[in-house]
Order: C-alpha cells, then sequence, then structure tokens
C-alpha cells in the first residue's frame, strides 16, 4: 500500500509543477514526471513479490509470475511520451526565439 | 475485410509523401486528395452495405482473449463516414490555403497521421490501441496548430501539448485501473468482467475516463485549451480540429465507452447533463463577446459539443437520435464557418470582425455560404441545425427535464446573437472594404458549395423512412448494452 502511495505522491509532485511552475522547461520537466508516475502505477500493478520473469523454460517448475502484458505496454506509452516531450521542447524553442524568455507570464499575446 | 484499410491507407500516404515528395507539394497534394476519395467512397460503401451488422478484423489472426481486434458496427461507420467527408473538403480547401501560407508538403503528412489516428480511434475494439491511435492524432495535431509560424501559434500549440499530455496521463492511469480489476483490455471483454463486478470500479474508471477524454471533448469546464488551439491553428485545420477532432477523440469514445463497456450508470449520465448546461449557457455568452472571427466560431465549439453532451445525458433513444444527429450537423456547419473565416482572412488578412465589412460584392460566394452556415447553426429552418436542436429540446421535455429544455432554447438564442454578430460586422458591415484583384480559388469554393448543399440536404436525413433506415442502427447500437458485448465476443 505504501508503494501505491509514494506513487501517488510523484504524481502529485508532477502534477503541481505543472500548476504552479512558470518556466516552460520545469512544466515540461514535470509533465514528465507526471508521466513517470502514470507508468510506474502500471508496472506496480502487475508486480507479484517473489515471482519470476514470464518465460517458461524445461526443467523449470511452475511458480507464480508477474505480469507481462503491462510490462509491454508500459514500453510503449514511454515510446510516445518521448514523442510528446520532443515535440514540447522543439516548441519551448521556438517560443524562446519569438519571444526570448521561457516565462510564461510574458508568453501571453493570446487571452485566456 | 474493408476494415484494416480505413487505418492503412492514410498511414501508408503519409510515408510515401514523406519518401518521394522532394522540395514541393505537388505529390503531397496528389497522394493525399486520392487518399481522401478513396477514403470517402470506402466509408459511405461499408456504411451503407454493413450498418446492420457488426464485422470484428482480428489483427494478426490471434484470437480474442488475446489479440486485438478492429471492430465495426453503425455507429462506427456513422463516424468514419464524417470524419473522411469533412477531411477530403479540408484537404481540397487546404491546396491554395497552404500555398499561401507556406507551400510544403509536410502538411499533408501530419494531416494524413492525423487522419489515421482518428480512424484508428473509431475503429479500434482495444483500449490501449486506443489510447496510441489518440496519441498519433493527438501529435500531429500539435503539429498542425503550430504550423502557421508564428508567435501566437507556438503559444498556442504549447498550451494545447501541455493539456493533452495531462488528459493522456490521466486517461492510462484509468486504463491502468481497467486492466488491474478486469484483466482484459479489449472493450468488449471489459464490459464483460465489469457487469459482473463491484460497481465502485466502474465509478472508478468512468471517473478517470470522464476527466481524461472531456479535456479531449472540450465541455466546459475542460475547454481552456480549445479557443486558442481552434483559432491559432490554419483555418483547414481549425475545421478538422473543431469539426471531427473533438467529436472523435471526445464525444466518439465517451458514447462509446459509457455506454457500451460501463453500461450507462446513472451517476455519469447526470453528470453529462450538468456538464452540457454549463457549456451551453457559458461558451454561449463568451461567443457572443468575441471579436475574433476564429475565436468566436470556437467558443461556440464548445456550446455545440454541450448540445451533444446534453442528447447523451437525456439518455433516451430520442435524445441519443438528437445527439448522433447535431454531431453530423456541426461537423458540417462548423467547418464551413471555418473554411469563410478562413477563405476572409486570405482575403483581408485580418480575422478582426471591426475591420471587415460588406463582403457580399467582393466574396459572394463565401459571404452566401456563411449565412447559410448561420442559419443552420442558430437552427433557421429548413437547414440542418434546426432539426436537430428541436429533437433534443423535445427529447428533454419528454424525459421530463424542462429546465434542460430552456437551456437549451435559450443556447440557441445566444448561438444566433454570436453568428448574426458575424454576419452583421463581418460580411454584411457599412465598411466598404476592397480586395484588390485577388481572387478565390476555385477549390476553395468547391468545398465551400459542397458543405453549404450539404447543410441542407442533411435535413432530408429526418424524414420518416430514410431516418429509420439511417439513425436506428447506429441508436441501436448506443442503447442496447449487451448486443456490442456479444457481437464481438461472438456469442
Amino acid at each position: 500500500m505504501t508503494i501505491y502511495l509514494l506513487c501517488f505522491a510523484l504524481f502529485l509532485v508532477g502534477l503541481y509543477g505543472i500548476l504552479t511552475k512558470r518556466d516552460l522547461v520545469k512544466i515540461i520537466l514535470s509533465l514528465t514526471i507526471m508521466g513517470y508516475s502514470a507508468n510506474l502505477f502500471f508496472i506496480l500493478f502487475a508486480y507479484r513479490s517473489q515471482a519470476l520473469y514470464p518465460i517458461l523454460s524445461e526443467g523449470a517448475e511452475m511458480a507464480p509470475m508477474v505480469d507481462p502484458l503491462p510490462q509491454a505496454l508500459v514500453l510503449t506509452s514511454i515510446v510516445i511520451e518521448l514523442g510528446t516531450t520532443a515535440l514540447l521542447v522543439a516548441l519551448a524553442v521556438r517560443l524562446y526565439q519569438k519571444y526570448k524568455t521561457f516565462d510564461i507570464t510574458k508568453i501571453r499575446r493570446l487571452s485566456g | 475485410m474493408i476494415l484494416p484499410y480505413f487505418i492503412i491507407i492514410p498511414l501508408l500516404a503519409a510515408f510515401l509523401i514523406t519518401l518521394i515528395a522532394g522540395e514541393k507539394d505537388h505529390w503531397g497534394i496528389a497522394f493525399s486528395l486520392i487518399t481522401g476519395i478513396v477514403l470517402t467512397v470506402l466509408a459511405f460503401y461499408s456504411f451503407l452495405v454493413f450498418r446492420s451488422e457488426t464485422l470484428v478484423y482480428q489483427m494478426g489472426g490471434w484470437k480474442l482473449p488475446y489479440g486485438i481486434v478492429l471492430v465495426q458496427d453503425a455507429l462506427t461507420g456513422y463516424m468514419l463516414v464524417i470524419v473522411n467527408l469533412i477531411a477530403l473538403t479540408s484537404l481540397l480547401f487546404s491546396v491554395n490555403y497552404i500555398r499561401y501560407l507556406d507551400p510544403d508538403w509536410k502538411y499533408y503528412a501530419l494531416f494524413m497521421l492525423l487522419l489515421a489516428g482518428m480512424n484508428g480511434v473509431i475503429l479500434t475494439g482495444d483500449l490501449f490501441n486506443l489510447f496510441v491511435f489518440m496519441e498519433i492524432a493527438l501529435l500531429a495535431a500539435f503539429a498542425l496548430v503550430a504550423y502557421g509560424g508564428r508567435a501566437e501559434e507556438y503559444e498556442a500549440a504549447f498550451k494545447y501539448a501541455v493539456m493533452g499530455a495531462v488528459s493522456s496521463t490521466i486517461i492510462l492511469v484509468g486504463i491502468t485501473v481497467t486492466y488491474s480489476s478486469t484483466s482484459a483490455l479489449t472493450m468488449a471483454a471489459v464490459a464483460d468482467a465489469l457487469s459482473q463486478g463491484d460497481p465502485k470500479i466502474v465509478h472508478w474508471i468512468g471517473g478517470l475516463f470522464l476527466v481524461g477524454f472531456g479535456l479531449k471533448a472540450a465541455a466546459m469546464p475542460f475547454h481552456a485549451w480549445l479557443p486558442d488551439a481552434h483559432s491559432s491553428a490554419p483555418a483547414p485545420i481549425s475545421s478538422m480540429l473543431s469539426g471531427v477532432l473533438i467529436k472523435v477523440l471526445g464525444i466518439y469514445v465517451i458514447m462509446r465507452l459509457f455506454f457500451n463497456v460501463l453500461g450507462a450508470p446513472d451517476v455519469f449520465i447526470r453528470i453529462f447533463l450538468v456538464l452540457s448546461a454549463i457549456s451551453i449557457l457559458v461558451a454561449g455568452f463568451i461567443s457572443v463577446n468575441q471579436w475574433d472571427m476564429k475565436r468566436l466560431l470556437a467558443y461556440s465549439s464548445i456550446s455545440q459539443i454541450g448540445y451533444i453532451l446534453l442528447g447523451l445525458g437525456i439518455a433516451t433513444p430520442l435524445g441519443i437520435l438528437g445527439a448522433v444527429f447535431h454531431l453530423l450537423n456541426h461537423a458540417i456547419f462548423k467547418s464551413l464557418l471555418f473554411f469563410n473565416a478562413g477563405t476572409v482572412e486570405m482575403m483581408l488578412g485580418t480575422r478582426d470582425l471591426k475591420k471587415m465589412g460588406n463582403l457580399t460584392r467582393a466574396l459572394p460566394l463565401t459571404s452566401n455560404t456563411s449565412l447559410i452556415a448561420s442559419l443552420a447553426i442558430s437552427g433557421i429552418p429548413p437547414f440542418n441545425g434546426f432539426f436537430s436542436k428541436l429533437i433534443i429540446i423535445i427529447a428533454a421535455i419528454q424525459a421530463g427535464y424542462p429546465l434542460y429544455a430552456i437551456f437549451a432554447i435559450v443556447g440557441s438564442v445566444l448561438t444566433m446573437a454570436a453568428l448574426m454578430k458575424v454576419q452583421r460586422y463581418g460580411f454584411r458591415g457599412e465598411n466598404e472594404v476592397d480586395i484588390g484583384d485577388k481572387k478565390v480559388n476555385w477549390k476553395m469554393n468547391t468545398a465551400m458549395a459542397t458543405l453549404a448543399v450539404l447543410c441542407l440536404v442533411a435535413s432530408v436525413l429526418i424524414i420518416p423512412g430514410i431516418k429509420e433506415a439511417a439513425f436506428d442502427p447506429v441508436i441501436s447500437v448506443i442503447t442496447e448494452k449487451t448486443q456490442y458485448i456479444q457481437a464481438v465476443m461472438g456469442r
């Protein structure tokens, strides 16, 4: 249970960063932290303590195994997050070229 | 089997364009237009022929508990027709508009990726697969919003991307909870397991998905990204985003998940009603107050999404008919209005209603089609918007929600006020404006005229006889909760 709470704390750290930070780069970092916590949550659900890796081999006894499907899904989701992060960084670089700042309070040509 | 081609063809086109385009945009235009035409024909064919059946395609031949399935039923076919039709007209409009911005094949490659992602979201029967296709569509959309390369566009795209990433993370957590409680990711299997499980789990999953997909649908408390993104994007992309993207990633997925998978729990149906009332009224008031034409249209999109949610929240067959019909109608006339805004921006170089004036002589087709679209969206007979709004209002009264019927009527008046403002200042104002010797290209005119005709033709769908043939299969997919499970699981 503790481990899930810690994972949730990580999620909240990310959310706090997105909501309060003014720097574009820090917002991107907070988004990444939030994404990590979601991935970690998925892996934690599949984890069984004392379980084996899920590969059947000859001579091995049948024993509890960890669920392999979430690991495959999380790999996919990490790749997707990499893509989103790369796009966000590219946008941040372009915004810096236009406004000469990373401060979102100064990047305000559009009204909310 | 027809199903995988809806995903394969646009993906293939996207990568072929990047491979052989070279410097110019000719190959991009040719490939994407051919793709658009082929997909529209395929979508009409598959809706007309297979609308009363459920087709299931198992990817790679893997049988159901292990593999990923593509599912086509009437609702899927209906959405495919809307998406591919609007995409085709947007592509036709893009050819000259994008040349005016920045002639580049990258636009067409990204557009094809957007289309592949949306078709995938509609067709897939697997939750994680839906997440992946959604991300494909969103990544393409972020890049397309920033395509114009001005400071405001980067700003809007950044905001959109941050909101999109947050909502995707929440959806991923929702998928985690679903998988851990049902050990399945195929939607039909999840629905089967949830119908026997603990109702508390349904509330958890539904809550997470409501926030995640509500952010994509831009219902009112989740709307902050929409006005910036939709008003900053190039006009054909605004029409794709406002016309179909928020409906596919938001409304369609909400219909599928909440009605077919979660079994329409009462709590969420009531939440839809509240969200719809907020969206219709608040977004309606804000839209009247805007002077930027595309921003006004973007806020009006939020209020029209409210109508669709209201129809879903009423949840009687008549209410769902209204929701499904309004979904089609809004896709048609909102795309048309964004095309009009794009043409005016291209001719006058401004989106500010105060700087526009009497355009009836300079741009006759644009101003006439915009009048048709404005009448349709404000619900004036005989245009399509009148019928769908009328159905939603009648359904609200019949189901015992007279208050919501009043909200819908007030919202309709607000929409009319906003759109009459566009007509009064934007197209029929006092200022005499001169566009010089610029001419609107025939491709743009064809795109606008087609959609204007469709505004009238779509109201034919409500005539008894045609209505039963077109809408009844779609509605029965949404209202009959166990039919989807049985059809997909093959029982």
